[in-house]
């Protein structure tokens, strides 16, 4: 596909743009300013016929106009929420992410952050490592995790991948979803706030839309409560952060596991040393294996479209 | 009428209670719990040495409540001629002369099932940590803030996919059986030693230690603490688990050659660790200290409400089940 101009939103991934270098013509967005970047779009739009955006840079409206020579949006992530979706529908433009090869890797660490939070793991760590633990028999309780009652925002493929692991540990599942799910024995709440009140572990596993931001307000927060966690392995624009802050400092949330953050690259800084707090720089996806495999899926997309033969993973 | 000296309160009404000998005070929601059904012995608060304290006041006594880990070894066994029990508060018996006992027909109980959601919780979470380096990176977002979503994977290295590990498991009893259901969700392939081979499990059996890290992922120590499982993973176990491999003890510190594990993560011979008990606790070979494939606590894993609760029932269970003559509820097997 040597023909076939590249725009790459952001250094996502070395060998994803290792392999877009050597076989397409590779535009790389970053390299140039913010000021300069709509003089680079416009300088190179009739080559540019793809874009390779992830969750921190897509392809936003601003960008799909600029591009009249574009023809496919790949996405190296599975959220679809920095895609303008409306404006490719009205433009015809093609549009694929990477469903199912990141699945597992996000399931496990939603699991990982609940039990991190609940028990405490980090802030051992911190203490351990401080030279700290002088006296054995230093005991401090934190809460179980077996057995405890999760809710999952969110039935899709990652929803259910929680489930099934949170179920080995005798935890019982609730969800809220747009639409009950028959084909499962979880129990379905149709308000988020119904399922916060029900459950002790909040995890947020839907697809960030305009109907699902904020889905986790002050409302939801409170009825989580001060024994309850909460889990944000989605967008951080799922949650009003502001709130769930003040909800941390002042103990009426009981914890929080959190993987993404409303603004990033910018985490709040007051939650920093909270010892029920566990912070992780958006790596749901981030293994070497997942990686790679979300790499050759865009890779894999691009050669479908260029050779007219049906992409592997669209969207639109 | 006999009445005997003790330096504990005895108000009329308790010295129909049975009497129970401790070595150590205990926590105080087992001491609120089990002060209505039990006279204590308590060697610390009197001015006797120990060992004239027991001389004195100890020749009745037929249980002994050991509360933490002190030892109840062949000499303080002496000191106490018409001990029938030990009640242990741990999973773990091994800071008890078990042999002793056995030879003075002395029964031990010990926390029977009461941790093994707690621990098997905490063996998966120090291995998703140590894997997806979740201490690692918060500690990373700590000292720079803007890390978050910045350029490339690499900010925080090596992150490792959990699913199709193969996961070797030293001990299936309850908590290693535990461990393994809930790996078995993550896509994880279990592999196990353990005295014996446990017909009823269709996981692979090694009979060899060796043999087992030589075709595991991880290695995750679940067994008891014995002469024969002492430094069960040593220098060779190591080298055969391999430069990517990750060990998990959740045990006793003694099940690892502890030296040899620093070394071997100094030199990158094995890929990292998590770690809730030590050799010699409270301390913790500083090397490991900057280390970001390795994951510390503080002998926690226990350390739940519920955990605490479950074990207040089994020993309150045990010692009325003993002085009602009653089935033990927990005896230690043989």
């Amino acid at each position: 596909m040597e023909s076939l101009g590249v725009l790459l939103t952001y250094p996502m991934d070395s060998y994803l743009e290792e392999e877009l270098g050597k076989r397409c013509e590779l535009f790389r967005l970053w390299e140039n300013p913010p000021e300069k970047r709509g003089e680079f779009l416009r300088a190179n739009a009739a080559s540019i016929r793809a874009v390779v955006g992830n969750t921190a840079v897509g392809a936003d409206a601003e960008t799909i106009d600029a591009l009249p020579a574009l023809e496919i949006v790949a996405s190296f992530s599975v959220g679809l929420d920095k895609v303008d979706l409306a404006k490719c529908r009205e433009r015809g433009i093609r549009v694929t992410n990477t469903p199912d090869v990141l699945t597992d890797d996000v399931a496990d660490l939603a699991i990982g952050l609940a039990i991190a939070t609940m028990r405490l793991i980090r802030a051992a760590d911190r203490y351990v490592r401080s030279g700290a633990w002088k006296a054995k028999g230093d005991y401090k309780l934190s809460s179980k995790f077996s057995g405890k009652a999760v809710g999952i925002i969110g039935l899709g493929r990652i929803g259910l991948a929680i489930a099934k692991r949170a179920e080995a540990f005798g935890c019982p599942i609730s969800y809220f979803s747009r639409s009950e799910k028959p084909q499962t024995s979880y129990r379905y709440y149709s308000s988020v706030v119904d399922l916060a009140a029900n459950c002790h572990v909040l995890i947020v596993a839907c697809a960030l839309t305009e109907e699902t931001h904020h889905i986790v307000d002050r409302e939801v927060i409170d009825a989580l409560g001060p024994n309850g966690v909460l889990v944000n392995i989605g967008r951080g624009p799922h949650v009003d952060e502001p709130e769930l802050v003040s909800a941390l400092l002042e103990g009426r949330l009981g914890g929080a596991g959190l993987d993404v953050f409303e603004l990033e690259p910018h985490v709040p800084e007051q939650l920093f040393g909270l010892e029920n707090v566990v912070l992780v720089p958006h790596v749901g996806s981030s293994t070497w294996e997942t990686c790679k495999a979300m790499a050759d899926l865009v890779l894999g997309n691009l050669e479908a479209h260029v050779t007219n033969k049906p992409l592997l993973t669209p969207v639109l | 009428m006999s009445v005997e000296r003790h330096t504990a309160e005895t108000p009329a009404g308790e010295r129909e209670l049975p009497l129970v000998l401790l070595l150590r005070p205990l926590f105080p929601r087992f001491h609120v719990a089990l002060t209505h059904k039990f006279r204590f012995l308590k060697p610390w608060e009197s001015q006797l040495p120990p060992d004239e304290f027991l001389a004195a006041h100890a020749g009745a006594v037929r249980a002994l409540l050991c509360s933490g880990p002190t030892p109840v070894d062949a000499e303080l066994l002496a000191s106490l001629p018409r001990l029938e029990l030990v009640v242990a508060s741990s999973a773990g018996v091994n800071h008890i002369d078990v042999a002793a006992c056995r030879r003075r027909g002395i029964a031990i109980t010990n926390a029977g099932n009461a941790f093994t959601d707690d621990v098997a919780d905490f063996a998966v979470a120090l291995l998703i940590d140590v894997l997806r380096k979740i201490s690692a990176s918060d500690r990373a977002i700590n000292a720079l803030p803007d890390i978050c979503n910045s350029y490339g994977v690499g900010h925080v290295a090596n992150l490792d996919k959990l699913g199709g590990k193969r996961v070797g498991i030293i001990g299936l009893g309850s908590i290693g059986s535990a461990v393994a259901r809930r790996l078995g969700a993550f896509g994880c392939t279990i592999l196990y030693h353990s005295k014996r081979k446990k017909p009823s499990v269709s996981y692979k059996f090694f009979s060899n230690v060796t043999d087992l890290a030589a075709e595991s992922d991880v290695l995750i120590t679940t067994c008891a603490l014995t002469d024969e499982t002492h430094h069960i993973i040593d220098k060779e176990v190591m080298l055969a688990l391999g430069k990517d491999g990750i060990i998990i003890n959740v045990g006793r510190g003694a099940l690892v050659d502890e030296k040899e594990l620093v070394r071997c993560l100094m030199e990158g011979e094995i890929g990292g660790a998590g770690l809730d008990v030590f050799k010699n606790e409270p301390v913790v070979p500083q090397e490991l200290f900057h280390m970001d494939n390795v994951v510390l606590t503080h002998h926690q894993a226990v350390f739940t409400p519920e955990s605490f609760d479950g074990l207040l029932e089994v020993v309150m269970g045990n010692l009325e089940a003993f002085f009602s003559n009653k089935p033990l509820l927990t005896p230690i097997s043989e």
